[in-house]
């Protein structure tokens, strides 16, 4: 994007080049056996799909921000979340800061608004 | 030659799909979405087409990111229900109808659109969640034959809402173009305002909704003048997923009627939006 926009992340070429493998393993998590093999042995998974030492401790460390920071589609870094059984909404109370509890109680009085997008 | 008949603008959010597959929709926090379902529902159970086409995007279920089709087509006879993650949803797998799917790829690359073409694709939400917004128990099958229309919307630069109005647009033409008699449903889905990552997660514009849904009706070339920034800065990172309203919206006549139209929020992190349009309405004198 040529105009940046404060707390919305983009997710373009370069950025998708930047999380390609991390991407990849997310989305493979679709599969039993390949969760049961994630969870087996976390960072020898990450090694496996060529993450960056950036990467890999944030898929350890469950650092969403840093996992979307380092090029996560937050599709497809939704599919480690579903894994922990975390909802998009604890993701939400993540991302903002909020905790899970104050974003959904935002989002049911009708979601969050911003100065500029009005 | 083949018609559309209607046209249905639905946000496809998966949580409705699940309120739905587990039994919830009478529950507070979803009710009065369903509720807002229900005219809609009747009306399109009276209408069944011989053939639908939706427009959806892929949420990395069917597709990964080695292949990033900006605008492509299903040519199966049949597509199957993607396994998300925990099982796929317990609804039928979609048939599909190759006959008019080859017609829409040829007549539309004649026009100009370079479709990728999919002759395997597990559809996911984005693609079961608007048929059961449509039709909440299909039994064994669907009302009909289904062709997946699938739009780039999760990795910049999206297609622009002009290039999609104009394909939508195509669209229209190609499916009045097919040699058998036809009735056609297209589904444009998505949207409407939201965001999921970043600070400004969980923003709703209601405001932006609102005119959307009027203009989407009465003034679809207004919509598809925006541009890719100002949807983004006015319907969030992933609202600008309303640009495949304006495919559906595209392959609608110039002037149209709406049966129904309900707005909610929240699904999920999502402003939900429906709306219903006939497509046979007489037109004025050209």
């Amino acid at each position: 994007m040529t105009e940046s926009l404060e707390g919305t992340p983009i997710f373009d070429g370069e950025t998708s080049r930047r999380g390609f493998r991390m991407n990849k393993l997310f989305m493979s998590l679709r599969t039993e056996a390949n969760r049961e093999r994630f969870l087996a042995d976390e960072a020898a998974y990450c090694r496996e799909f060529g993450l960056t030492d950036e990467q890999q401790r944030a898929v350890l460390e469950r650092d969403w921000q840093a996992m979307i920071d380092l090029g996560g589609s937050i599709f497809y870094v939704y599919k480690l979340a579903m894994m922990d059984g975390r909802s998009m909404q604890y993701l939400g109370g993540v991302f903002t800061g909020m905790g899970e509890a104050d974003f959904l109680a935002a989002m049911r009085a009708g979601g969050r608004r911003d100065d500029r997008g009005q | 030659m083949a018609e559309v008949i209607w046209g249905l603008a639905t946000s496809h959010v998966p949580s409705i799909g699940a309120a739905m597959d587990r039994g919830k929709t009478d529950d507070p926090n979803w009710k009065a979405l369903f509720d807002g379902y229900a005219p809609a529902r009747a009306w399109l159970a009276e209408h069944t087409p011989d053939v639908a086409i939706v427009v959806y995007n892929d949420h990395a279920n069917g597709i990964d990111l080695d292949f990033v089709p900006t605008f492509g087509l299903g040519t199966a006879e049949r597509y199957e229900v993607a396994d998300e993650g925990f099982g796929r949803r317990p609804v039928p797998d979609v048939i599909g109808h190759p006959e008019l799917s080859l017609h829409l790829v040829k007549e539309l690359i004649d026009e100009g659109f370079d479709l990728t073409v999919f002759q395997e694709l597990d559809v996911d939400h984005g693609f079961t969640v608007p048929l059961s917004v449509w039709t909440p128990d299909p039994g064994d099958a669907w009302p009909c034959p289904v062709i997946p229309l699938l739009v780039n919307v999760i990795q910049y630069p999206q297609p622009t809402a002009a290039r999609c109005y104009a394909l939508g647009q195509a669209l229209g033409r190609a499916i009045r173009s097919f040699p058998g008699d036809l009735t056609v449903g297209v589904l444009g889905t998505g949207g409407m305002s939201h965001q999921l990552a970043g600070a400004r997660a969980g923003f709703i514009n209601p405001d932006f909704d609102h005119m959307w849904m009027d203009a989407i009706e009465k003034d679809p070339a207004r919509l598809a003048a925006l541009s890719r920034e100002e949807l983004i800065r006015q319907a969030g990172s992933e609202g600008i997923e309303l640009i495949m309203w304006l495919i559906m919206r595209g392959a609608l006549n110039e002037q149209i009627r709406k049966v129904h139209s309900d707005y909610f929020v929240p699904a999920s992190n999502t402003a939900a939006g429906i709306a219903l349009f006939d497509n046979r309405v007489s037109q004025p004198a050209a």
